[in-house]
């Protein structure tokens, strides 16, 4: 449903503020989004000041930098913290990215993070994503075959297994779904960018012989065609993908097969 | 396990509070503001037929309303709409055949498509008011 407005319990106010010591000189402030299921209360903006000379170049290491030394209630994910695990995805200076990629240098002002937009917020940056898991589960991301199992692998040529290129590096990070529109106001019964782009990197796996029935799973007013090519998604993958081509690949094979 | 999740009420992260904005985004809004200017613009083209099928007066009628500086301003209202929403339908077509799907074409096509929209209306504009000798 179209809400623009946040419901009562997730309005933000303004929070503490973390100075930093006075002979800090290259000082930089980083607004982050705070909520904790404890204390009852609504979310609210912390500031901290980060001194930048002691502290690495990503927005990750300086959120790291503020848990270790400033305030260790601090809450977030992170893992690999070199983009492969998708584990820090935020919503960092009004666009969807991975902290541990995210130059702090390329944030002019203050660095402003939030949490995945439009999700229910476990605690400070993270977001409940089982709904997005469970999208991911519906398309049934492996391989179907009906053909009896040759004695090795399955083969695919070059060709067949370059169009995969683009598709197979998604690491499930949900920046994209979490930055349509579309997905803020039907994520319910829209299956978001994350979850068309692997449905589609499967529908063209030239292995894959469940092609027919992946479309007629997908062949609904909103699981598909809630897309309105709004575009977040491209703009906004950390790997620099694009759902909003896959999914218009999707839309082609599926009027394509009418024929 | 899940009834205890259940207990908590979990606030809704920030969205179109903190997102910045984008030509795309802004595009779709509008589109679909021109789609349903677009009704009432029908509306007002099925008036002048109907006005014209009826008679002299009320013939008159409707070119009195038009003629005013406010129903002018509805009808170069209505013709932006028209030419946004068909520029901004070409966009979508054009993404349907795959094409300009990159980010960069994609704010390409679509600050063409805001341009045209509002070129188109300058030209139209432009025709009817030198017609009339206006300008």
């Amino acid at each position: 449903m179209v809400q623009f407005r946040l419901p009562k319990n997730s309005t933000m106010s303004e929070g503490k503020t973390f100075k930093a010591s006075p002979d800090a000189k290259n000082v930089k402030r980083f607004r982050v989004y705070r909520w904790s299921p404890d204390d009852g209360k609504n979310p609210t903006i912390d500031t901290y000041e980060v001194d930048l000379d002691k502290c690495g170049p990503m927005v990750l290491d300086a959120l790291i930098k503020i848990k270790n030394e400033i305030d260790q209630t601090l809450t977030f994910r992170r893992s690999c913290r070199e983009g492969i695990c998708g584990s820090c995805a935020m919503n960092i200076d009004g666009a969807n990215t991975l902290a541990c990629t995210k130059g702090i240098d390329e944030v002019k002002g203050d660095v402003k993070i939030y949490p995945l937009p439009h999700m229910p917020v476990i605690k400070d940056l993270v977001p409940d994503l089982t709904n997005f898991y469970a999208q991911h589960a519906f398309i049934e991301p492996y391989l179907q075959t009906k053909s009896p199992s040759p004695e090795k692998e399955w083969r695919q040529s070059h060709e067949d297994r370059e169009k995969l290129d683009g598709l197979y590096e998604c690491i499930l990070c949900a920046c994209c779904s979490t930055s349509c529109p579309s997905y803020w106001w039907n994520g319910d019964r829209y299956l978001g960018p994350a979850a068309l782009l692997q449905a589609y990197r499967w529908l063209i796996d030239s292995r894959d012989e469940a092609t027919g029935e992946r479309l007629d799973a997908l062949e609904d007013p909103f699981r598909l065609y809630r897309c309105h090519t709004i575009m977040n998604c491209a703009k906004t993958c950390p790997k620099g993908l694009n759902p909003a081509k896959a999914i218009a690949e999707i839309k082609k094979m599926m009027v394509e097969r009418q024929a | 396990m899940a009834d205890q999740r259940q207990a908590v009420a979990r606030p809704l992260s920030p969205h179109l509070q903190i997102y910045r904005f984008t030509i795309t985004m802004a595009m779709s809004i509008i589109h679909r503001i021109t789609g349903m200017g677009l009704y009432a613009g029908s509306a007002l083209l099925a008036w002048w037929l109907i006005a014209a099928a009826t008679g002299l007066e009320a013939y008159a009628t409707f070119q009195a309303a038009a003629g005013h500086w406010f129903g002018q301003l509805v009808l170069i209202g209505y013709t932006w709409a028209l030419l946004h929403h068909l520029f901004g339908g070409i966009r979508y077509l054009l993404w349907d055949e795959i094409v300009a799907t990159s980010p960069k074409s994609a704010d390409i096509i679509s600050w063409l498509a805001t341009l045209a929209g509002i070129l188109g209306t300058v030209a139209v504009w432009a025709v009817v008011f030198s017609m009339r000798g206006v300008i």
